[in-house]
């Protein structure tokens, strides 16, 4: 692992996205006042069309886990309008340019009523989503392939071969997906301070389906409307519908049960078992530490839980231990805890490994090794994780003030390479040092 | 379907399954098909035989599977026959090991329906040949009778599956039906797709290619439906884990939040609710007691008599379960029931001392599960009352403490729905390992709270935005 900065310097990479957008978007209103002051419009019903289904698209947008924004049929549409070949027999008759300009629009109008709601969609968002249509309007209206020229003039020669025009789009739309993903990725790992590669392993996973579908739509809509017309865009958006309907229940499903876990892992505070917001303090510095570490998005999303849950063992307790200070408690009760945590979570049946990261969270870092000891030798990276994040909230508690702050690094520090793992001490100091940076800095 | 099927549901199969074949009988030797059509009627039978094997199971909506969407698509592209043709034979060679019965119906069912689609398709002037169709007559020459084929092909999908469920289970028939019906109702937007795959394979001229960009939507939306599914059975079960985690406490109490959660669930079945709000009710029924973790321990285990400070603790319970389910979104309504379980129509009840309308109706419902299931279960100081007492207790204490209309509620869904007592009885001599055995029980109606206790905690409501 190269070493990183602790603190971002220059440019994010989510401002340069918003930039590199509104340039194209500046560029694309220049050249189409100019065509269109020349040449007129060709068929303004098909960009009024577009404009509104993109519109009603983005209206229609929402959160996918990952607090990830999707507008999928905006999407679909946006890609449709760059792709479409021939509507109802006639070449389109709008270049790379117009698609720009009628995806603003359209998007525009379509987020004005969140924005206005004050739960408008990130700029960086919109930014990405109007660069990757206007990569596949490029790759397909605008680029002269070697030898061949334009693959939309290409199209109608393979009329007799029709599939051909399929797999071009198909390709076309993918790479404008696979773009998407990879700005996506690296934004997120600027913003979160993770290592690039698990971020975009992390985009892929999570919008591999979505954005299948996306892409599959928009070239579906723009092959159907040379037999259909412009009704085979708001036809062919409904199953499209339906799919995204499928994706809002799992997103809310996704996010009340980790509101419940994140609620729920209270009840150790309100039984008097803990200190106010341990839990949520522990999970929030266990998650911090664990994108640090370059943990996939589901890894962490076990590690939080666990992190939230791990002291929920002392629910078995009949009395609390003075404080809540699991740190300062003896070792054989630190385990003790961990065990019947462990036991209450297997109880789901379906947060095992959530649940063996609990277990092992008491375990010294070296133990294992030192007494040779058969069965599974290695710590889990999150109990590690979780094991380190508590000793320092159970040193520093509620004060969060700097001198406590530092004696706790130091215990921690003391501890190292026999409690605790030194690469997850690392982690620990570059998180505080962010967040002081941050608290610097306003 | 088991085993044990009546005699009258496979004669009801087979006759289904003669018709079906004698329809084929009579319909396929005069067809003059091109090698063309009859491969492409092969690459629909394969590719509806994959549809039909996808399962996806809905918590809500039963099951759903996208075979249909390829024998609908048969109709456009291969006309009655061939729809008729792919929707028997796909269905026949699905590969998820069902019995022969099952595929038998199956075959007979999804043929007959969509040769009836086919054939309304056909009358209300839809075209078989999607090529030669003009751009502007789309609309009225495919768009409208395929979606008017769609409806057909699910009602006597529904029909036919309601006559299975009447003849075994004994249901009425007309019941079966419009739950079914009521189920059903996506998959006319499903079958959309559907529309999609013949215009593109005909009216576009990709061929049996489009199939396979259809295909990548359609397993989209199947993942997302079993992620959903996957989800919330993971949801519900997290939560009665840590829940039964803090009702370990009390080894009287065990299994009391989930037989709450089913009584009200009951009730609510009784008087009608909706499905979204049952739902809400159940996780509150499930969550009502959490606030019972702040009841120091002390108090729960005390065996002599309890001074009003106890009491005052334990009159604190709700406030303190919704301190801690209150950024769960979701549960708004829920909130007012946790909040408001312990409260009487007569105003006698706690934290706020609410009364009758004031007091919102999913906690009139717990108020009844809850004082129901305490008293059919034993506790430490007095045995386990059978159902017949309990009810006469609750009757006893309708309009004063219980909403009447909830207590007739349960004893309309009692008879239909026998309860199943609390199983846990400790015995005596168990090793209360981190259990406890309290001489009373605070959702028992016979243990008063004095008069101190129930006065009402200074407890802001919260304005459900």
């Amino acid at each position: 692992m190269t070493p990183r900065p602790v603190a971002p310097g220059g440019a994010s990479p989510s401002g340069l996205v918003v930039v590199l957008g509104a340039l194209v978007v500046v560029v694309a209103f220049a050249s189409t006042t100019i065509t269109w002051a020349s040449e007129g419009l060709a068929r303004a019903d098909v960009l009024v069309v577009f404009a509104l289904l993109i519109a009603v698209g983005e209206f229609l947008r929402f959160t996918l886990p990952g607090e990830r924004d999707a507008a999928p049929i905006g999407t679909a549409m946006g890609l449709a309008m760059a792709l479409v070949p021939d509507i109802g027999g006639q070449a389109p008759g709008y270049d790379t340019a117009t698609v720009v300009v009628v995806v603003t629009v359209g998007t525009a109008v379509g987020v004005l009523p969140h924005t206005v709601a004050g739960r408008g969609p990130r700029a960086e968002v919109l930014a990405r989503r109007l660069l990757a249509v206007t990569l596949a309007a490029l790759l397909f209206r605008t680029l002269p392939w070697p030898g061949v020229g334009t693959l939309e003039d290409l199209a109608p020669g393979w009329d007799d071969d029709r599939y051909l025009v399929a797999i071009v789009l198909l390709l076309v739309a993918l790479a404008a997906s696979a773009f998407d993903a990879v700005v996506a990725a690296v934004v997120r790992a600027g913003r979160d301070h993770s290592p690039l590669r698990p971020a975009l392993t992390d985009e892929v996973r999570a919008g591999l389906g979505i954005s299948a579908a996306i892409a599959a739509t928009g070239v579906l809509i723009a092959l159907a409307a040379r037999p259909m017309d412009l009704i085979a865009l708001p036809v062919f958006a409904v199953p499209l519908l339906i799919t995204q309907f499928a994706f809002r229940r799992y997103a809310a499903v996704r996010s009340t049960y980790r509101q419940t876990i994140r609620s729920l892992a209270r009840l150790t505070e309100i039984g008097g078992y803990t200190e106010t917001r341990h839990s949520q303090r522990v999970g929030a510095l266990a998650v911090a530490m664990g994108r640090d570490l370059g943990l996939s998005e589901s890894d962490l999303l076990d590690l939080e839980y666990a992190a939230l849950l791990h002291d929920i063992g002392q629910l078995s307790l009949t009395d609390p231990i003075p404080g809540g200070a699991t740190v300062v408690a003896a070792a054989v009760d630190q385990r003790r805890i961990a065990e019947l945590g462990a036991e209450i979570v297997r109880q789901a049946g379906v947060l095992d490994t959530v649940a063996t990261i609990v277990e092992r969270q008491a375990d010294p870092y070296r133990r294992a090794r030192l007494h040779d000891v058969a069965g599974d030798l290695e710590v889990p990276l999150a109990s590690r994780v979780i094991k380190v994040a508590n000793a320092y909230d159970d040193l520093v508690g509620d004060s969060g003030q700097m001198s406590p702050q530092s004696d706790a690094l130091e215990r921690i520090h003391l501890g190292m390479a026999f409690e605790y793992d030194p690469r997850v001490v690392t982690a620990l100091t570059r998180v505080l040092a962010r967040r002081s940076f941050d608290a610097a800095r306003g | 379907m088991p085993a044990d099927m009546p005699v009258r549901v496979h004669v009801y199969v087979w006759l289904l399954l003669a018709l079906t074949l004698s329809c084929l009988a009579v319909l396929l030797p005069p067809l003059d098909w091109t090698s063309g059509e009859w491969s492409a009627a092969a690459v629909l039978i394969i590719l509806g035989a994959v549809g039909y094997s996808w399962f996806v199971t809905l918590p809500t909506r039963g099951t759903i599977s996208f075979g249909f969407i390829v024998s609908l698509a048969a109709i456009p592209l291969l006309g009655m026959t061939g729809a008729l043709l792919v929707g028997t034979a796909a269905s026949a060679l699905q590969f998820n090991g069902w019995t022969k019965v099952v595929r038998a119906f199956n075959s007979a069912q999804f043929g007959l329906a969509s040769l009836c689609a086919a054939v309304v398709y056909v009358a209300v002037g839809g075209s078989t040949s999607l090529a030669e169709v003009a751009p502007g007559d789309f609309v009225v020459t495919v768009v409208l009778p395929f979606f008017l084929a769609s409806v057909v092909h699910c009602l006597v999908n529904v029909v036919l599956l309601s006559g299975v469920v009447h003849l075994h289970k004994g249901a009425s028939f007309w019941g079966v039906v419009v739950t079914t019906l009521r189920h059903s109702e996506s998959d006319v937007g499903y079958a959309l797709f559907g529309l999609l795959l013949a215009v593109l394979w005909e009216g576009a001229e990709i061929g049996p290619l489009s199939a396979v960009l259809v295909l990548a939507p359609l397993y989209v939306a199947r993942w997302a439906w079993s992620q959903f599914d996957e989800q919330q059975k993971a949801y519900d079960r997290t939560v009665r884990a840590l829940v039964r985690a803090v009702e370990t406490k009390d080894l009287y109490t065990r299994g009391h939040s989930e037989r709450v959660s089913q009584a009200s669930v009951m009730i609510a079945g009784a008087i009608g609710m909706g499905e979204q709000r049952t739902e809400n009710l159940r996780f509150a029924g499930i969550l009502h007691d959490v606030g019972k973790i702040g009841v120091p321990t002390r108090v729960l285990q005390k065996t002599g008599r309890l001074t009003e400070t106890d009491f005052a603790a334990i009159a604190l319970h709700p406030v303190r379960g919704v301190d801690m389910v209150r950024d769960i979104e979701f549960l708004s309504e829920a909130y007012d029931g946790i909040l408001h379980h312990h409260e009487r129509l007569d105003g006698r009840g706690y934290p706020m001392g609410l009364t009758a309308d004031e007091i919102p109706e999913f906690a009139r419902i717990i108020a009844v599960a809850d004082a129901f299931d305490s008293m059919t279960s034993r506790r430490s100081y007095r045995q386990a009352m059978p159902v017949a007492d309990a009810v006469e207790e609750l009757r006893r204490c309708a309009g004063t403490q219980f909403e009447p209309r909830f207590v007739d509620a349960l004893v309309v869904a009692l008879a239909e729905d026998p309860w199943t007592v609390a199983q846990v009885t400790p015995s005596e001599d168990e090793p209360a390992a981190g259990g406890v055995t309290p001489t009373f029980d605070h959702d028992d109606p016979a243990v008063e709270l004095p008069a101190r206790a129930r006065r009402p905690a200074p407890v802001p409501r919260r304005e459900i935005p």
